[in-house]
Order: C-alpha cells, then structure tokens, then sequence
C-alpha cells in the first residue's frame, strides 16, 4: 500500500467541540444541573445563612467548605455517572472504534467540569457576600476561588476511575456513598472541629479533608498549623492513583467486548 | 516510490481488512476459533450467521475493540488501533443508547470533526434519510430514525471501508430495503462494506460474497450462487396426502418438512421425485420446483457443521 497523507486533522477544534457537546449535554440534563448547582446552594443559605446568628466567621467557613462540596460533587458525577453510563450502554464502544483522541474527550469532560465548578463557586461567592456577611480582602476571594476550581482535577480523576469500573446503574450510588459521607467526615458540612475526636482523626486520611483544609487556609480558617505541602502531596497521590485505576479500567474494556 | 500527496482511495481487489488464524476466548466460552477473513477492497461482505456466531467479536477485532488470543489482524496493513486505519473506517455498532441530549446535528457535527476529509453535514442528513430530524434530540428519535443515526455517525466520516454490525436488527421491511439501498450506494460508489446479519434475505440482496460463520468457525464462503450451488440441488413443493416420513424415504430425497400445509422436500433429482410424488399421490397438488435458496444451504451447512467440516478437511 502507497504512502498516504492525510491532511492533519485540527485538535484545537475537536478539543472545542468535544467541550462544548460536553456542557451542553449536561446542560440539558436536569438530574445533573439542579443537584449540582442547588444543593450547596441551598445547605450554605440553610447552615451558613439561616442559621448562623451574625457570626461572620461561620459565614465565611461554609461558603468555602459548601464550595469543596459543590465543586467535589460536580467533578464526580459529571465524570463519574457520565463515563459508567456511555460506557455500559456501548457508547463509548463506538467512540473508541472512531479515530476519536480520548485525551480530548477527557479534557472536554473536564472542562464541563471545570465551568460548572466556577458556577458554583460563583454564585456561592455571591450569597456569601450580600447575605452571609463574608468580607475579605480581594487577594483572598481570588485564591480561594483558585484553590476550589483547581479541586475538580483531582475528583475528576476520581470520577474517571469510578466510570471506567461502575456500571452505569451503580455508579450513582457507589458516588453517593463515596461522597456524601467523606464530605460530611472533613468538615465540608460542619466546622471539623465540631465532630468527635474520631471522625477528626480519621478524617486526616481522606482527600476531601485535605482539599477543604486547602481551601479553609485561603482565609485562615483551617484546624491547627497549616501543612500545605502534606495536603497537597496527598492530593497529587490521590489523583495519580486515581488515573491509573482508570487506565487499567481503561484498557480492561478492550479484552471485555463481547458478542 | 512516489509519495501521493492526496488521499487516495484504496486499489479495487486491495486486501484492507484482514483476521489471520483469529481465537477469542472469552472465560470458559470460545467466540472465534481460528478465523481467517480477508475483505477486499470496493467488495461487500456478509457475514452471515445465527447469534452466537462470533459475527460481532470478528467485527470488534477488526475495529481494535480487542486483542486476540492468537493471530493476527490488520486493517489498511495495520494495526487496527493506528489513528491511520482508524480514520478510513465508519463502524455502525449495536449501540443500545446514544447521549440523549443532544442533537442529531451536533451527534454528526462532533463524530465528523474526528475525521481529516468529512462528508458535508447536508449530505450526511441526506443520505442517512434524516431531513427534518437535524434538531430532535436523540432521546426523542423513534427506533428506526435513532438506527438512522448510527448510520449517519458511520458515514460522516466518509471512510472508504463500513463496518455495519446487524444494521437492520430491529427494522421492518420498509426501512430494511431504505437502509439496502443506501449501502449499496456507498459499494457503487467504490467503498468497501462488511456487514453482519443474521438476514438471509439480506446476505442474499447485499453481498458480492457471503461468509457463513457458525460457533466461531467459517463453514462456507464464496458469492451467494456458490454458496447455494453447496446445496447443489432443487426443492419441491407441495399439498400432498403422503406421510412426511413416506416422503422423506423417497429415493433421491435429501430431507423432506412441513411448510405450514405444504411439504417441502430437497433433492438433487427433482425430475425423479416428482413423478414418484405423483404416481403415489394423485392428488397432489399446488406443485411448485426451484432451486435451493440460500436458506437451504443455511440449514444444510449450519445443520450438522460435523459433517461440513469433515468433507472439508477430506477435500484439503
């Protein structure tokens, strides 16, 4: 067979449009838009706002800790439930049978994540400013911001390992159970100093303590000395395990086809 | 060697697509046991057999969806998981759900942007038949416009070979001879097709050669008429008083059955039987004679595959 070139094909416009069929897909999907944009919305104005009695220092403390929820959340099940059902019901079978670039599906995934990170962030910013009674300096709302939106790589990574192994009907409970729990044991809910002693400690072990603790140090409400370099070591860990479980899931499919 | 600067489409009678010596294993279950099938380019391929076959496993070797346990196969003279071969194929695989929320526009606008030469989005709609449907979300498509879909997702990327994995399951007869229509626009237009099916009617309409494929083994190949030229004989029909058994004991008949009212006896000396048939029976009627179909030749070689193998192996 001759040499034959094709012409190259443009990777900055599938990188486009694999994000853009990305957010709108979720868009039009409410299951996915109201639990991810309205529940820490609403536990903020619920816990953070209703019933805290004009201390600013709660005030401030949930609209950071609800922003980890918020942003941890919409990485795991945008990846997470996303990739466990196009993979169960075989969509991903025929993506992977394309000359489809899966590092550009997996951006475009991320950057659905990433904006629906940033509209959470965003609007809990907004309540915690005109009725959480949260002020800080400029610097702080721009690396608190930072830090929360960074978050959803490493539970991006997290959700891409969950959807390469969960089939698509349990990949919604094994988050939930994953999730909510954790959240609720590193004090994304409640100040972690309000927990007992044992949930304190193990907490120490879990990723979303490290991450709410990275986020709490942005406004210098985090428990105890700072360790940065230790949360954040824990967090490349956590991501790096994390892709290579979903690589091996990865590559597991291609010895499962059946038929 | 001259470098051709376009991409120009392979050689008529090129191999493309090749399975050499192909075993999956799958746990205790064998899906291919040593599959050799060559696809030439600008020729249309049936792979016919029942489920269960192995049509879907030789198919997803062939797209790079899995390894073999042994053997080899190629795609354009590569390995089929090359960007390379990749681009110059459009697979239409049994998808049970494609991304509900989006539309059949932008399903076709993001397959086509993996592809370095795409068809043009209006003759995509066109020719998969979906004018009208360009913004329905997928969720709201019908059975067989959703089928139409996955054919638009294999076509958009105008590759110069189809993998069409049971492309009518599912349809009915009106949509079925649509779809036949349009892969044989594309093999007139000089692409090449493999399809699988369990549609004798469809191998038959389709193909310019038939593999039969029975529990991972090829038991025949070659054009339709070779294959039912295997059979070699004619079948009988009629409305007769004669026990089946009776009939069946006939000399020269091969197998006799019912046919709802009817019986149908296969033989390779039709002259003979009919005027034993007559002879006996004198009320014989509604008498009807052809040629064995494929359908015959289906039943006969996937029947007793013991006995197809062997004379197979005495003949080598």
């Amino acid at each position: 067979m001759s040499a034959i070139q094709f012409p190259a094909r443009n990777l900055w416009r599938i990188y486009a449009l694999e994000s853009r069929y990305e957010i709108l897909k979720m868009l039009r999907l409410p299951m996915y838009v109201i639990p991810t944009v309205t529940f820490p919305l609403v536990f903020y104005l619920l816990f953070g706002v209703a019933m805290n009695r004009g201390s600013s220092g709660v005030g401030t403390y949930m609209m950071a800790a609800y922003g980890a929820f918020g942003v941890m959340n919409a990485a795991l099940f945008g990846f997470g439930v996303g990739v466990a059902v196009e993979r169960g019901q075989g969509w991903m079978l025929f993506k992977r049978a394309t000359p489809m670039p899966p590092l550009l599906w997996i951006f475009g995934r991320l950057t659905m994540c990433l904006l629906f990170s940033m509209v959470v962030v965003g609007l809990l910013f907004c309540v915690g400013a005109l009725a959480g009674g949260v002020r800080l300096p400029l610097s702080s709302w721009f690396f608190l911001s930072g830090v929360l939106i960074a978050g959803a790589l490493p539970f991006a990574a997290c959700g891409l390992a969950i959807g390469c192994w969960a089939g698509p009907n349990s990949a919604p409970a094994i988050i939930n159970l994953a999730a909510l729990p954790t959240a609720f044991a590193s004090g994304m809910w409640f100040p972690i100093q309000m927990l007992p002693k044992l949930v304190q400690r193990i907490a120490e072990f879990l990723p979303p303590y490290h991450y709410a603790q990275l986020a709490l140090s942005r406004v210098g409400m985090n428990r105890g000395e700072l360790e940065v370099g230790r949360s954040l070591t824990v967090m490349a860990l956590f991501t790096i395990a994390s892709l290579v479980l979903a690589w091996i899931g990865w590559k597991r499919d291609e010895g499962k086809t059946f038929g | 060697m001259t470098q051709i600067p376009d991409f120009s489409r392979p050689r008529s009678g090129e191999p493309i697509a090749e399975l050499r010596g192909a075993v999956k294993r799958y746990g205790p279950v064998t899906a291919l046991a040593g599959v050799d099938l060559t696809v030439r380019a600008g020729e249309v391929v049936a792979v016919l057999g029942p489920n269960g076959a192995g049509k879907t496993t030789a198919v997803q070797l062939l797209l790079g969806l899995g390894r073999p346990g042994a053997g080899t196969v190629r795609l354009f003279g590569r390995d089929p998981r090359d960007t390379a071969a990749r681009v110059r194929v459009g697979a239409m695989l049994q998808v049970s759900k494609v991304p509900e929320t989006l539309k059949v526009r932008e399903h076709i606008h993001l397959i086509s942007s993996y592809y370095p030469r795409p068809l043009p989005l209006p003759e995509v709609i066109a020719a998969a038949g979906l004018i009208g449907l360009e913004d329905r979300l997928f969720g709201k498509l019908s059975g067989g416009q959703r089928q139409r879909v996955l054919f638009a997702l294999a076509l958009c990327g105008n590759p110069d070979l189809f993998f069409l994995d049971e492309p009518t399951v599912g349809l009915d007869v009106e949509s079925r001879r649509g779809f036949w229509e349009q892969i044989r626009a594309r093999a007139d237009a000089g692409r090449t097709v493999l399809l699988t099916t369990h549609y004798l009617e469809e191998a038959d309409a389709l193909a310019d050669r038939i593999v039969l494929l029975h529990q991972g083994r090829i038991l025949a190949e070659g054009t339709p008429a070779e294959i039912k030229a295997r059979v070699g004989g004619r079948v009988i029909r009629c409305r007769t008083a004669l026990p089946v058994e009776a009939v069946a004991c006939l000399p020269g008949v091969r197998e006799a059955r019912h046919r709802g009212e009817d019986l149908e006896i296969l033989t390779p000396t039709a002259e003979q039987v009919v005027r034993e048939l007559l002879a006996r029976d004198p009320s014989l009627s509604g008498l009807d004679v052809r040629g064995a179909g494929l359908e015959e030749a289906f039943l006969s070689l996937t029947g007793s595959p013991e006995t197809v193998l062997a004379s197979k192996e005495v003949a080598a």
